[in-house]
């Protein structure tokens, strides 16, 4: 559990401190108050991508707990509702963490920031829809690692994190619209900063229909993975 | 004339060309300890899910204490208890609180969850066990634990799968009386099983499925007398001498079944003769007389024994 606390500001104190010494000022600010936020993101997005991968894979296939719940008044559908709710929770939760610390660390410019558990909520449920679509489909636990590497941490690298995206190619730019960390990043770092603008509703517009759209899936893959 | 709380007709599961259940009609009555014996693969699970609502109905008609399974699967489940194949408890909490959180999906209170859950450990003598981890429990208690789950809601069938297969002898016989005791005070109960003594020593009445289909149906009694009858003889000898054995005991054997180099000999009452008099028949190897049992029923019926899926 304590994993998900740590990692983040592991990352922080070496990129943000070690890194930041000899990187200069990012858009005015200094390189760890620019990667904050982006930090608060990346944990919110860990922790529900694993509670939904692993947590959940652990539950469903070697507990099948999955099963004793659908053998009471349950379906399926809210079984595996309730814990994509439980990994967005988490993500809010870890996430909010994350930003009391930078906070202590006075690394929060804006009153705005207070908006941020409502991003986490958003970025919660996207990333543990993301997970759980995974889990529907894997045959056994090892191939999570796919999921990791193949989407979690090119997110994590190519969102906006670490550095802003604007100076890469053209496609890269585009390409990022599709990954929804990079819209979490942007709203996130929008906050801290209190940069508001009415732009920033669409990305809000963005990341609320990904989770319309995801949403079914994860539930109707596990109903073919039960038999059911 | 009692109305069944179980019926089922024509019951269909395929699995797109694989049929698992090919067209069972049954019956269960109220207060009924009602046996589904089989091998392995037989169907034994596939039908009781369905009677539990967690597989659907492929064709024909199933009805669970006068709902439809297809129409009314939330409104049944409130009704039914149910222990699977395999302990699916969650390892996460304690032994207490994998009842609470169970009975929660029954939209029970917790306090009544409680009340109910203390009762119930204690019926199944687990209550020194309450907080601890259910990781830390023997297969024999985690069973009971299973069991004391599927009864939370205060179900009016409890439907067990395989209830003690993986279980020494002692807490088989633990949950044995477990059972007779619920069906003392009037629970129905459903239960697959491929242990004959399970099905023998439980079952009011029973049905033996293979490969999907009912192959014969009764009270064990009932079974054993119509298709062996009371004393078997079990012998090893060389084959060629099988033939003019049996011409030689004649009348006293009801029937026989050859199963690889056994010959199971179904003795008539006077078979006690035919046991003293092979005592002076020589090539016997091995040699046995023993009171008649289901899996005799089930070697003359199917050709092999019920733990031969295994």
């Amino acid at each position: 559990m304590t994993f998900y606390f740590i990692e983040p500001l592991l990352y922080l104190s070496a990129m943000g401190l070690g890194l930041g010494a000899f990187i200069g000022e990012i858009n005015g600010t200094s390189y760890v108050q620019f990667i904050a936020p982006g930090i608060i993101a990346s944990s919110a997005m860990w922790a529900a991508a694993s509670e939904s991968t692993y947590g959940s894979f652990v539950k469903m296939h070697y507990q099948k707990i999955y099963h004793a719940m659908v053998a009471a008044p349950l379906s399926i559908e809210e079984v595996v509702a309730g814990e994509i709710l439980y990994a967005a929770f988490k993500a809010v939760i870890y996430g909010s963490i994350i930003l009391l610390v930078i906070t202590a660390f006075g690394l929060v410019a804006s009153p705005w920031a207070l908006l941020t558990p409502l991003v986490l909520v958003l970025a919660g449920f996207v990333f543990a829809l993301l997970g759980m679509i995974w889990t529907g489909l894997v045959p056994n636990i090892d191939t999570f690692s796919f999921f990791f590497t193949l989407v979690v941490t090119p997110m994590f690298l190519f969102s906006g994190v670490f550095f802003p995206i604007d100076n890469l190619p053209g496609f890269v730019q585009i390409a990022a619209w599709f990954l929804p960390l990079f819209h979490v990043v942007v709203l996130l770092r929008s906050l801290v900063f209190g940069e508001i603008g009415l732009y920033l509703l669409t990305h809000v517009g963005i990341l609320i229909l990904t989770i319309v759209i995801l949403f079914p899936f994860p539930q109707r893959l596990m109903r073919k993975r039960l038999g059911i | 004339m009692k109305e069944p709380i179980v019926m089922a007709k024509n019951l269909r599961k395929s699995y797109g060309d694989l049929q698992a259940v090919k067209g069972i009609d049954f019956k269960i009555y109220q207060g009924e300890c009602f046996g589904i014996l089989g091998p392995n693969g037989a169907g034994k699970t596939t039908t009781v899910a369905m009677l539990y609502c967690f597989l659907p109905v492929t064709k024909g008609h199933l009805e669970v204490l006068g709902m439809d399974v297809t129409n009314s699967p939330r409104q049944i489940k409130m009704k039914l208890g149910v222990v699977p194949q395999e302990n699916n408890l969650d390892l996460e909490l304690t032994v207490l609180e994998n009842l609470i959180i169970y009975a929660s999906y029954f939209d029970i209170k917790k306090r009544t969850a409680e009340k109910k859950a203390l009762e119930l450990l204690a019926f199944f003598n687990l209550m020194e066990k309450k907080d601890i981890n259910v990781e830390q429990l023997s297969g024999g208690m985690k069973r009971r634990l299973a069991l004391a789950r599927g009864l939370i809601n205060s179900p009016e069938m409890l439907i067990l799968d395989e209830p003690t297969t993986g279980l020494d002898p002692e807490a088989r016989h633990i949950i044995w009386q477990h059972l007779r005791l619920l069906k003392q005070q009037g629970l129905t109960i459903v239960l697959t099983t491929h242990y004959l003594e399970e099905a023998s020593q439980l079952c009011d009445y029973l049905f033996i499925i293979d490969q999907g289909e009912i192959i014969e149906r009764g009270s064990p009694r009932e079974l054993v007398e119509k298709h062996i009858g009371r004393y078997v003889l079990e012998l090893e000898l060389p084959a060629e001498k099988h033939q003019c054995l049996l011409e030689e005991l004649d009348s006293n054997v009801k029937g026989y079944k050859l199963l690889g180099n056994t010959l199971y000999l179904y003795l008539n009452s006077e078979g006690q003769y035919a046991a003293t008099k092979l005592q002076q028949y020589p090539y016997i190897s091995y040699q046995l007389l023993r009171p008649a049992n289901l899996e005799d029923v089930f070697l003359k019926l199917t050709g092999k024994g019920l733990l031969g899926g295994e």
